[in-house]
């Protein structure tokens, strides 16, 4: 192997990557919020909701969990200007990762629904509270505890997903690297360089949401 | 201009989903043997291989899979080779598949009962006999369902290596896309083929596990 490594680009270009790490922060942040809101509402559809609505929500959760997210992100950006809805690089790739963290936390969110002791339903109806006010006050808080793990995790990997956003030219972290790489031509340290990025973010970010769940759960027992 | 039938738009990308088909065939078998060395050696009784086998599978599920083929197509490169997008595509692919795999089976060889241990070395087994006949067995019918279930993760795995180039079902659905300017229907249609290909996989996971669990309550 002849081949010299060369890191000093990223004296000049450091604020680039930075730059793009921001924006993959930012997408993560609001996929998260509204990603994981979207997926309490669909499991509580799947588990508690009206009859009608349940094979919505089903099918929703079985047509994201089976697709790529990659077709997902193509489908919105360029599929659906067609019917008339246009966005911008950075709303279709917002919407893709919500849409696409919704259906991944139903299913994990309604595993914990489901992990509920009937007891507390009954308890809930006994005091006069609506199926809804059961949920929202005794119900859900529990549920969020015992599958806190599994849900971090997903948010984890959704944040590595979006690598894919560069491709319809939101510029995230991996857009940074790929205009880098086609200034520099050092393409292998470029992207070893932004890989280490990205690790640092996945630390973080799992760090984040223990620390996130141990504020949420404080006055909680362990279940 | 040449007009496209939804019909010519069909025979296109499932002509591309072979493609699809054969990488994740060869990313999943070829992860599985590297997932099962990995496995040996994470649960395995020498440290270093523990550390290594735990610091492997931490990276490659931290960073994501986009980054591991963009490593693999240009760090292939850099031996002087001329790397064909297929051969990145398989590499990174396989070598991701085995870190996952390996995760989940660990998880299941843990779930074997302590005690299956304490007796196994209770009658004289030693270290390989109790994995051969004691633990591996068990373990093997805990891992069959979350096995199949991440196979669907490696076919859907396989639409990043349309980014490095390499032609099968997302690809094409970009190149039918920019000849067609359909992308509506081409990437509806290349959604449905996946759907196709993953849900089977999901929901035989779903079934196996549901069998499972029966079994475990007849204990």
């Amino acid at each position: 192997m002849t081949y010299r490594f060369d890191f000093s680009w990223l004296l000049t270009y450091w604020p680039v990557l930075v730059k793009g790490a921001a924006i993959t922060v930012q997408l993560i942040l609001v996929g998260a919020l509204l990603g994981v809101a979207l997926g309490i509402a669909c499991a509580w559809v799947r588990s508690l909701g009206p009859r009608w609505l349940r094979p919505v929500a089903g099918a929703y959760v079985e047509l994201i969990r089976n697709t790529p997210f990659l077709i997902q992100l193509f489908f919105i950006f360029f599929g659906l200007p067609s019917l008339g809805v246009q966005m911008s690089e950075l709303q279709a790739a917002n919407l893709a990762m919500i849409v696409n963290l919704g259906a991944y936390s139903g299913e994990i969110i309604r595993a914990g629904i489901e992990a509920t002791p009937r007891g507390q339903f009954e308890a809930g109806a006994s005091l006069a509270m609506t199926r809804f006010e059961t949920f929202r006050h005794v119900v859900l808080l529990p549920a969020l505890q015992r599958i806190w793990p599994a849900l971090s995790s997903q948010v984890v990997i959704v944040m590595l997903g979006s690598a894919v956003v560069s491709q319809i030219a939101a510029e995230d972290l991996t857009f940074s690297a790929n205009f880098i790489q086609s200034r520099t031509f050092r393409a292998f340290e470029t992207y070893f360089v932004s890989t280490a990025f990205y690790l640092a973010l996945a630390l973080a970010l799992r760090q984040a949401l223990r620390g996130v769940g141990n504020a949420l759960f404080a006055r909680r027992a362990a279940p | 201009m040449m007009e496209f039938s939804t019909w010519d738009i069909l025979r296109n990308l499932l002509l591309a989903a072979r493609w699809t088909v054969l990488l994740s065939l060869v990313s999943f078998v070829g992860g599985g043997l590297l997932g099962v060395a990995l496995l040996f050696l994470r649960i395995g009784r020498g440290a270093l291989g523990r550390r290594f086998a735990k610091g492997y599978i931490e990276l490659l599920q931290s960073t994501p899979l986009l980054m591991q083929l963009f490593l693999a197509f240009f760090g292939l490169g850099l031996f002087g080779i001329d790397v064909p997008a297929w051969l990145a595509a398989g590499a990174a692919l396989i070598l991701w598949t085995a870190a996952f795999l390996a995760e989940i089976w660990r998880g299941c060889v843990d779930a074997v009962a302590k005690g299956q241990w304490e007796a196994s070395s209770s009658l004289g087994m030693g270290y390989v006999q109790q994995m051969r006949h004691v633990i591996l067995p068990q373990a093997l019918r805990v891992a069959v369902p979350p096995t199949v279930g991440f196979s669907v993760q490696v076919v859907k795995g396989t639409a990043l290596t349309s980014i490095i180039g390499f032609v099968e079902l997302s690809k094409a659905g970009t190149v039918v896309t920019n000849a067609t300017f359909q992308p509506f229907t081409v990437y509806g249609l290349v959604a449905l083929i996946y759907f196709a290909l993953c849900w089977p996989l999901s929901k035989s996971s779903q079934i196996l596990e549901r069998k499972l669990h029966v079994a475990h309550r007849h204990h």
